[in-house]
């Protein structure tokens, strides 16, 4: 069981639901194979450094989970065959990055509760 | 006036030509340092943007160690960080005034 982190843009034109229906369908897909969702982040419409297939922002999602090697290949093809999804990087993550994704949760966690 | 060139016909006159000795404006060496080695840093995150424009200039094309003096090990990092940022447009592959 890896860990690893996933950040993909969604088209900024779809709508609300299609968008938490797009995220749910990604989600369920992972945790189908079996895979230990950690933390989800919804960074929401963000200006895009540069133009993605002619749009200027778009949603953004960040999933961090644990899940076994072979699982990242099939669910990575997910994202190439969803048209709506404009980017997508998924980044293992060794020891130190886990443990600072960590910390950067409680901050996060800390922020909010405030 | 006139003078003067009878003296140095004399050979009496000093030879005003000085040579240039070279000026010894001692530059204190700064010792540049990794600022991650001695922060302490172990993992340099692609997601926030607003760090990763530190090591970057106004096109927005990665800083050289002999600029930063980061060590090899973090200017790796750093490299990596930046491209994977780079790719889901969270910075620029290239900008003009980025700063």
């Amino acid at each position: 069981m890896n860990h690893y982190e996933t950040v993909f843009i969604l088209n900024p034109v779809l709508s609300d639901e299609q968008i938490k229906e797009a995220v749910k369908k990604f989600e369920d897909y992972l945790l189908s194979k079996g895979a230990e969702m950690i933390w989800k982040e919804d960074w929401g419409l963000k200006k895009l450094a540069y133009a993605i297939q002619k749009k200027k922002s778009g949603f953004y999602h960040l999933f961090e989970y644990k899940v076994d090697g072979q699982v990242v290949a099939p669910f990575e093809l997910e994202f190439r065959r969803d048209d709506s999804i404009l980017r997508y990087l998924t980044v293992r993550l060794d020891k130190h990055a886990a443990a600072w994704a960590e910390t950067r949760r409680k901050r996060i966690k800390e922020k909010k509760t405030k | 006036m006139a003078v003067s060139i009878e003296q140095q016909a004399k050979g009496g006159g000093k030879a005003d030509i000085r040579y240039l000795t070279p000026l010894d404006i001692e530059t204190k060496e700064v010792k540049k340092y990794c600022r991650f080695k001695r922060k302490g840093f172990k993992y340099i995150d692609y997601k926030d943007a607003d760090f990763l424009l530190y090591l970057v200039n106004e096109q927005g094309k990665i800083l050289p160690r002999r600029l930063t003096g980061t060590s090899l090990k973090f200017q790796r990092k750093v490299a990596q960080a930046i491209k994977r940022a780079r790719h889901i447009a969270l910075m620029p592959y290239v900008a003009d005034m980025l700063k």
